[in-house]
């Protein structure tokens, strides 16, 4: 326990002059002793305009802080580099093979002269001389020379100041795939209710970048918002709103901002869940007397029903192929998950352990579920093996609810309460690293992760 | 839950049955006017005993009905039997005066937002629920459920929970 980092790191402090005001920040709360080290080197910045400007971000420590908010990398003090290279011809490896690091990432940011930025980076491994590589290293366009054999990743783009961080995360994803052979989710977004009672219409919600950063208000009410969830091509957002006095489920173009209104029968009308094809959706009607989980077909808007009990039915989530979804039910008395296949309608119990198990996600690999789980009162975030059965708490916090787990399956974020503000938290899938993300005014909640973004 | 109510209902009945039969027979009049005289008087003095208890009802259905918010027990829809009264006096009033209600049914925050929206409705609908055998008619009352997204009280400890667990009764 002593190897865990206690410290709290404070990732985007450097930014929050410019922050909006409903910008998260990202508090890493449990850090991991095994975390691998990496060394991201300071970028080098050219410029070939006549009218010279600093990049708008710091490109090098966006990708060091995505690395260190994945929980796996603990990324090098830059007064401890022991080196600032700059080209494959720069890097001395026996000294970073000395630092023990796995990979070490440098490079240029060259401002075009049409005020554009073409940034240059690469990912070498110190360790190892067959790292791959190239066509680049082939045509002659990159020095042929040992080091050389040891790229991982060899990379240029364009970026202007509106997509320069986006541009970052992408290469901080490129890099994390080379490290850990998983894709990366750092170019991916998070929607998220934000209530901030000063406020005349204090129901927001906002999109924000995965690291907090660029947060857009994409709507504002003066009456509850719930439940956002993304379509799978992650350019559409549903979700519950109360503004006609009730609940209604809304379909919201991210871009253009257009709205519709899929879902408003008498009753209530909740909990959206986007089919992996994105033609359908299930949602959670109580029309017929108390809340059913329906199939909705979003060209033509016809309903099926799935289930039939008077019990409560909600929560549903797709498995990952589309042919069954996980719920919420108390039917055996008590909120438990249970499985629905959509072929033949049978339903299954799948949690057993615990008093409540509730708002459950199955992970993008369909090989687990998680789910907010209570079993002494308090309510923590668990993660279940389908396979064995075996149960996992998560979490230390004890009023976790609406989890949302990353397109790549490392990591859970999810809403809880920690020092009496609703905030959101995020837990890597197998519990050991944690970070909080609290908001600077009002109370955040309702965390969606999107799809992966292209 | 329901039996609890369905009890408490019998209950009541029987102790005002108990009531009317202790009622004293007539007693035989005698024609003098000193009688008379003390008849008119007792009369008299019925009749305002009567305004008056007209009053203390009248007085204790307005206070009553001062009230319109009904708590719950934790991850519980039944309703506690200290409300049955308050509910019946909303239940008659809602009848004589031709109004309608909005039965807005809320849960505290612990558990998920969505199962504690079906919660909401599920309280919202017992309180429907007793107010329909007291004859409220179906047209007069409108359920609608808010889950854990308006709290009353929007702190995070145990008094705010127990704040937060309720229907309330909205005359339109």
């Amino acid at each position: 326990m002593k190897h865990i980092l206690k410290t709290i790191v404070i990732i985007s402090i450097s930014l929050m002059a410019l922050a909006s005001k409903a910008e998260i920040q990202i508090y890493i709360t449990e850090g991991r002793s095994d975390a691998r080290p990496v060394a991201v080197v300071p970028f080098k910045f050219e410029s070939e305009s006549a009218v010279q400007a600093q990049p708008p971000f710091d490109f090098a420590k966006i990708i060091a802080d995505d690395l260190r908010r994945s929980g796996k990398f603990n990324p090098t003090e830059i007064s401890k580099l022991p080196q600032h290279p700059y080209s494959i011809e720069d890097v001395k490896l026996e000294q970073w093979r000395e630092l023990g690091v796995d990979g070490v990432v440098y490079g240029t940011v060259t401002q075009t002269a049409s005020g554009n930025y073409m940034v240059s980076y690469d990912l070498i491994d110190p360790f190892n001389d067959k790292a791959i590589f190239s066509s680049d290293i082939e045509d002659g366009s990159y020095p042929l020379i040992p080091t050389s054999s040891h790229l991982m990743v060899l990379k240029t783009k364009i970026v202007d100041n509106d997509n320069f961080r986006w541009g970052a995360h992408i290469a901080a994803d490129e890099i994390y795939e080379a490290l850990t052979g998983e894709r990366g989710a750092f170019a991916t977004q998070i929607a998220y209710v934000e209530v901030n009672r000063a406020d005349p219409r204090p129901h927001q919600l906002f999109v924000a970048d995965s690291d907090g950063f660029n947060a857009k208000r994409i709507f504002a009410s003066r009456s509850p918002i719930m439940s956002p969830t993304w379509s799978p091509d992650a350019s559409q957002l549903s979700y519950v709103t109360f503004e006609n006095g009730r609940s209604e489920i809304v379909v919201q173009d991210i871009a253009s901002g257009q709205r519709e209104i899929v879902a408003s029968y008498k009753g209530f009308n909740s909990a959206p869940a986007w089919s992996p094809d994105g033609s359908q959706m299930v949602v959670v009607l109580s029309k017929d007397g108390n809340p059913e989980l329906y199939l909705l077909d979003l060209t033509t808007k016809r309903l099926q029903r799935l289930t039939r009990h008077y019990s409560i039915d909600t929560e549903p989530s797709w498995a990952p192929d589309g042919k069954s979804l996980i719920f919420t039910s108390d039917r055996g008395g008590r909120p438990q998950i249970y499985r629905i296949r959509l072929a033949d309608k049978k339903v299954e119990r799948v949690t057993f352990e615990g008093i409540h198990n509730a708002g459950a996600e199955f992970a993008p690999d369909g090989k687990s579920i998680v789910m907010v789980h209570q079993n002494n009162g308090a309510y923590h975030i668990a993660a279940q093996d389908l396979a064995t059965g075996q149960l996992t708490v998560l979490t230390k916090t004890t009023l976790d609810e609406s989890l949302s787990i990353a397109p790549n399956g490392s990591m859970i974020i999810f809403s809880t309460v920690d020092g009496g503000q609703k905030v959101l938290s995020a837990v890597s899938m197998d519990g050991r690293f944690k970070a909080r993300l609290p908001a600077t005014v009002g109370e955040v909640k309702a965390p969606a992760w999107s799809p992966f973004i292209l | 839950m329901k039996r609890s109510v369905q009890l408490l209902l019998a209950l009541t009945a029987a102790l005002t049955l108990a009531a009317c039969s202790t009622t004293k027979p007539e007693e035989e009049q005698v024609d003098t006017t000193a009688q008379e005289d003390a008849a008119a008087q007792a009369e008299a003095e019925a009749l305002a005993r009567q305004r008056a208890a007209e009053e203390a009802e009248r007085q204790r259905i307005a206070a009553l009905l001062e009230n319109n918010v009904v708590y719950f027990d934790f991850d519980d829809d039944s309703i506690r039997s200290e409300y049955v009264e308050l509910l019946e006096a909303h239940a008659k009033y809602i009848q004589s005066s031709g109004k309608s209600v909005v039965l807005e049914g809320h849960a505290d925050e612990r558990g998920t937002p969505e199962y504690n929206l079906a919660l909401g409705e599920r309280r919202a609908k017992s309180v429907a629920q007793l107010m329909r055998t007291y004859g409220v008619s179906d047209s007069s009352i409108e359920v609608i459920s808010f889950g854990e997204e308006s709290p009353a009280n929007p702190a995070h400890n145990e008094e705010a929970w127990q704040e937060n667990r309720r229907v309330e009764i909205k005359y339109q």
